[in-house]
Formats: C-alpha cells, structure tokens, sequence
C-alpha cells in the first residue's frame, strides 16, 4: 500500500485549508454559485437532488482497514450511517452538509484519502484491476503504475481545465476485470516474447451517449516511455479535442474524426518533444512507489479447517463456490465479499459493515481491502484456513450473499433516487430483479449472467457492457426502460445491442423474467451462458421472448 | 404559437444543508411544497425566478418547476419534482423522513 510522505501530506493540508477558506466565503457571501461551483467540483462536492454529495476518490480500488474505518467513522459523524461504492472506485456519500465538507475532507487527509479530482474536467481516479498483487494470471500488479499515474495527473498544470474528464484504468492480468476498453486510456501490462515486461496503451474507449471500444494506440511501450507518452497522449487530446459541443469532446470522438493513424501520428510527435524532459525522475519514483506495494507475508499452512467446512456446510460451500477467485499464492483465496444481497441497494455499504470487513481485512486479511467496478468490496489475501470464520464474520453483519456474478450481482448507478443528472430511477429496478429471481430460486441454475443499469444515458451503469443493459429515460414524461443484449465488459468488449422499444417502470422486471426464462429454453445445455447463447443465436429469439405481443400478432398475420 | 404557459413553482436547494426548497408567496423559502407559491402568470413566474436568484447567500440552482394546483396546495407534475419532494426510493431518508 502507499503511503503518503511529507509532501503528499503537506499538499493535501494545504488544498484542505483551500476548500475551507473557499467555502467560508461562499456561505459568508463574498463568492457567488457561479464563481464556487467549479471550486467545490474540483474537491469532489456536487449538489444532486435531495443533498450534496462527496465524492471520495480509492486510487485503484485499494484501500487499508484504517481508511475503510474512516470511511465508516465520516458516514456515522457527517451522513445517515452508510457510503455507496461507485463503479469507478469511488464512494460516495449522499447527505452531506456543505458546512461539514472541510471537516469531513481533513478527516479524510488523516488517512491519505482526498476527493480530489474526483469531478471537473480533469484526469479522474485512476482505476485498476481489483484483484491486482493476488490473482493468479497476473504479470505484474498494476498498483505501483496507478500510483506514479496518480501522482502525475494530480494538480498538473496542464491538464486542470480540459474540454472533457479523462479517465484512465490499468491493468497487468491476462483477464480484464478494470473494462480497460471504456477508458479515454487504458494501460495494460504485458510481457512480449523475450520475457520482458512494457505497456501496452489502449485510447478512445467510453460508454456515454456514444458509445465506443478501446483502440491499441501502441503495442509495447518500454517501462521508462509510459509517463511520457501517456502525457503526450493527454496533451494532443487537450489541444485539438473538441470544446464546441460538451457530447464532441471526449477523447473518443477525437480518435473517431480524426482515425487512429492520425492520433497516432501526433502522439508520436508530440511525445518526441517532451519524452527529453523526462529525466529519470519519474522512474526513480516509481522505483520508491514499488517498494510500498511490496506483497505480504504469505504464510504456508494447512487447509484442513476449510476442508472440513467446507465439506460440512453446504451455505459456506456455496458461499466459496460463487465468491472466490484464484489466488497466485498456494493455499489464498481471493474473497469478493458482495454487496448485492438481494433486494438492497447494490454498492451501499453500511458503517458497521465497513467496520466489521476493516477488522476482518486485519485479522484475516494483511489488512488489505479492494473495491471493485462492479460494486463489491475485496479481500484479496485470505488464507484458506481463515475463511470459514472470515464466512461467519461476514454472516453477522448479512455481508455473506453467494452471488458474484450470478444475475443478482447487479450494477447499478444511483440514477434519478439521487443523481441529478439522471432520466429515471435504477436503484428499485436492481432491487426488485433480484428480490425475483432469488423467490424463483433460479439464480444459480442461470448461472453467470451480468446485468448493468444506467438511470440516464451517460452510462455510470455501464448498461451497454452488460449482457443483460438497461437504460432508464424520460419519455414523454414516464420513465421508460430500454434493453440491451450481448454486451461485454471483458477483453472481448462488446456493445450491447438495443432489443427493441422500452418497457414503462412497471413492465420491466418481467421483461426481463421473459427474457431469462427464454435463455433457460434457447441454451443448449446449462453450461451455455446468456451471453454465449446470444452470441450463437442473435437477437431475434431473445426479442420473441421480450416482445411476445409482436410475435403474437406476426403469427396471426402469417395466419390471415 | 407559442406553448401555453403552464404554472410553476420556484424551487431550489438550500445553500447549507443542499435540500430541496420552495419560494413562498411571502419571500421566504419552505421545504413543503404545498406551502409554495403556485405562479399561474408567465411573466410574474419570471420575475419571482429573478428575485430567487437574487438571495445567493441562501440557496443554490433556482429554477421554475411544472406544478398543478389541488386542494392541498401545489402538486409536482413530473416524476423528478415528485421524487424531489419526497426523498429517494431505497430508503426512507429526505423529507418523507423529516417529522417521522
């Protein structure tokens, strides 16, 4: 883990004494909204429906079970007793009051947290793989990379006031589990064929209003060009990005008007002129910032009490055989704890429960916690012999749902129960399909199956990379939900495909029973999943089990 | 021809604790919508969203929002005002808490 040295501490009080003084003279009168809104923006405030809401960045998903008792300690003390983890490794807290905002801010400095940059057009959190450091297919953890990413975009000078936020993730696993292809950039570690490690960069990806997948902009970056060359990407971006149409701007678009060849082109260019002021320093950095993420004192021990357990109880069987991954170390799991018990609110975490998973992440866990895209909370080392009393930790606070994955396991942004921005709600929508599907008790036998959903069109929900996306809007003055199919948040990105027209609020849960149940017949055999099953089928027999009125009225047309 | 004018409401959010709020008939700001000032005149409707902006050392955002009137005061007409004015749907926070 990184830890902050006199500077970053120093830096961060001094931006804390900033927002103060500037929100002191908002509320005494002497700046206007107009003058304190990009401000408050620029330290992770918004004001949405019923509140404002701060925004805390978790660089690449990480966290100490200090921070995350902090983050316990600022819902309990400035909000209504819980935070809601977003899917860019983000929390958010949805009550504050504006007078509180600096108190909660130096709270968060105490344990090297901020809420920088978490709003405005500028370089967002750097996200990463949440299962970086511990998962078994992995080259090298990301981490270290994040962190010299997150040091350079932080407060640099020339990316503050850009046409567009820019979003960066990383990765260093054969898998993606970071949706490197929805990032402006995306920097993946990989090892070419003489063993050595570089990067490769990825550019243009984003969901939104126009949706697009990641294009390579360079195969095989050596590790000392990164910084450099990620900073003449940013840079070229900046310069000719459009600014007269706020839906034009991002990076994407760019890389789409002008082609990829002549991004390329420039970045080159661009990157010749400024890879010389590169001196080193950066790498001598980076060398510092290795040695934080240094692994943990793995211990060799034996199994037997996870054996037994798990021979013993069939709910921890279950438990382990939905929410675990692959560990590079004999011996390890990697726990992903959800926080998508059916019929709560995916990604809300309450403070007991970020307490109770703080203590088990010191007693079990080498005091390391993740939070991922999708909205779950990660152990990434826990010894086998732990987890049946990791399970019974979690139990007591109802954090023990064995669903990862499955079709319960729902992203969902805030949508229109807080955002401002939103079209409509998706908050109830996650709750009920999965309040259904577990009374149908089908869950499992579905299998792996990712439903996302966005409550307006710029797509937090990331629905156009679900199997299953749903899209919430404003149509005529209902809410209105539209569907996608075949969508893919893996290296194999896919944009789902829009099934046909949108089903009212109360219409969309059983579209979407319809839809399943039309999976559970069109599969070939259990092991086919919904999005394989669609990718051999196509729409069109999905969209028979959506739409069953048009396929009524087509059979008595055919009739006539 | 233009668009009939449909009647409003000035609302807003509260400067410190970010709620929602309602321009009153008298100049004050309420958080109970029915409490609010129904503006069935277009211009009149415009200069109370001028003299709302005005007091920026108390709130944030003002705007003219659809409403109907009814026996209990001014009803939203959207679903965003009508969320706006209750809290959200996952928990029983915001105002439908306040008085509980």
């Amino acid at each position: 883990m990184y830890h902050y040295n006199d500077f970053d501490k120093a830096f961060l009080a001094e931006r804390n004494r900033q927002f103060r003084a500037q929100v002191e003279r908002r509320v005494a009168g002497n700046l206007t909204e107009d003058e304190f809104k990009p401000l408050r923006l620029m330290n992770g405030l918004y004001l949405q429906l019923h509140a404002y809401m701060l925004r805390v960045a978790i660089p690449y998903g990480t966290l100490s079970s200090a921070q995350m008792d902090k983050l316990a300690l600022l819902a309990d003390k400035w909000d209504k007793g819980y935070g809601h983890f977003t899917t860019r490794q983000n929390i958010q807290y949805n009550w504050p009051k504006l007078t509180d905002v600096p108190d909660m801010l130096d709270a968060l400095g105490e344990v090297g947290m901020h809420a920088i940059q978490t709003s405005g057009n500028t370089i967002r959190n750097v996200t990463a793989d949440h299962f970086a450091g511990a998962a078994a297919d992995e080259i090298e953890d990301p981490r270290p990379l994040a962190e010299l990413i997150r040091q350079w975009s932080t407060d640099h000078p020339e990316f503050q006031f850009m046409g567009r936020k820019f979003k960066i993730a990383v990765s260093g696993a054969a898998a993606d589990r970071a949706v490197l292809k929805a990032h402006d950039l995306a920097v993946r570690i990989v090892k070419n064929d003489a063993g050595v490690v570089g990067y490769q960069v990825l550019v243009g990806g984003g969901l939104g209003r126009t949706p697009m997948i990641g294009k390579v902009l360079h195969d095989f970056l050596p590790r000392g060009d990164l910084l450099p060359f990620i900073e003449a990407t940013v840079s070229v971006w900046n310069q000719i990005g459009r600014r007269d149409n706020k839906y034009k701007a991002r990076i994407k678009i760019t890389v789409h008007e002008h082609g990829l060849e002549d991004i390329r082109a420039r970045v080159d260019e661009r990157y010749a002129q400024i890879r010389p002021t590169f001196t080193g320093v950066d790498q001598a950095l980076f060398a510092d910032i290795q040695n934080h993420f240094a692994a943990p004192a793995f211990r060799n021990a034996p199994t037997v009490e996870f054996d037994s357990a798990y021979e013993a109880n069939p709910l921890f069987r279950s438990w382990v055989d939905t929410n675990l991954a692959a560990h590079r170390i004999d011996g390890y799991a990697i726990v992903t704890v959800s926080l998508k018990k059916q019929g709560d609110t995916p990604g809300d975490a309450t403070s007991e429960q970020m307490r109770t998973l703080a203590q088990i992440a010191r007693d079990f866990g080498h005091d390391e916690l993740r939070i991922s895209h999708e909205q779950n909370v990660i152990l990434p080392h826990v010894h086998k012999s732990d987890l049946p009393a990791v399970y019974a930790a979690l139990r007591d606070v109802d954090l023990h749902a064995a669903n990862i994955g499955l079709i319960s396991d729902i992203i969902a942004c805030p949508g229109m129960d807080y955002c401002a921005l939103a079209t409509a709600r998706s908050i109830p929508v996650a709750q009920q399909i999965a309040t259904r599907f577990d009374e149908l008790k089908l869950e499992h036998d579905i299998g792996h199956l990712q439903i996302k959903i966005s409550g307006c069109i710029n797509a937090c929900g990331h629905h156009h990379v679900g199997h299953i996306g749903i899209l919430g809007l404003d149509r005529a003055g209902v809410e209105n939900y539209q569907i996608t199919l075949g969508g893919d948040a893996t290296w194999d990105a896919a944009i789902g495909e829009r099934a046909g027209p949108g089903f009212a609020y109360d219409e969309i849960v059983p579209a979407i029973e319809r839809l399943v149940n039309g999976y559970l017949e069109l599969r070939d055999s259990p092991a086919e999943t919904f999005l394989a099953a669609y990718r051999r089928l196509g729409l069109a027999p999905f969209k028979a089990y959506l739409y069953p009125e048009a396929q009524d009225a087509k059979v008595r047309a055919n009739a006539a | 021809m233009p668009r009939a004018f449909t009647p409003k409401v000035v609302t807003a959010n509260a400067l410190i604790e970010g709620d929602v709020i309602y321009l009153t008939a008298n100049n004050g700001w309420t958080r109970d919508l029915p409490q609010a000032e129904l503006l069935t005149d277009e211009a009149h409707a415009q200069l109370r969203l001028l003299e709302a902006e005005q007091q920026v050392g108390e709130i944030v955002g003002a705007y003219l929002a659809d409403a109907v009137a009814s026996g209990n005061g001014p009803e939203p007409t959207h679903f965003r005002e009508d969320f706006r004015r209750t809290g959200p749907s996952n928990y029983f926070h915001g105002k439908q808490a306040v008085g509980q």
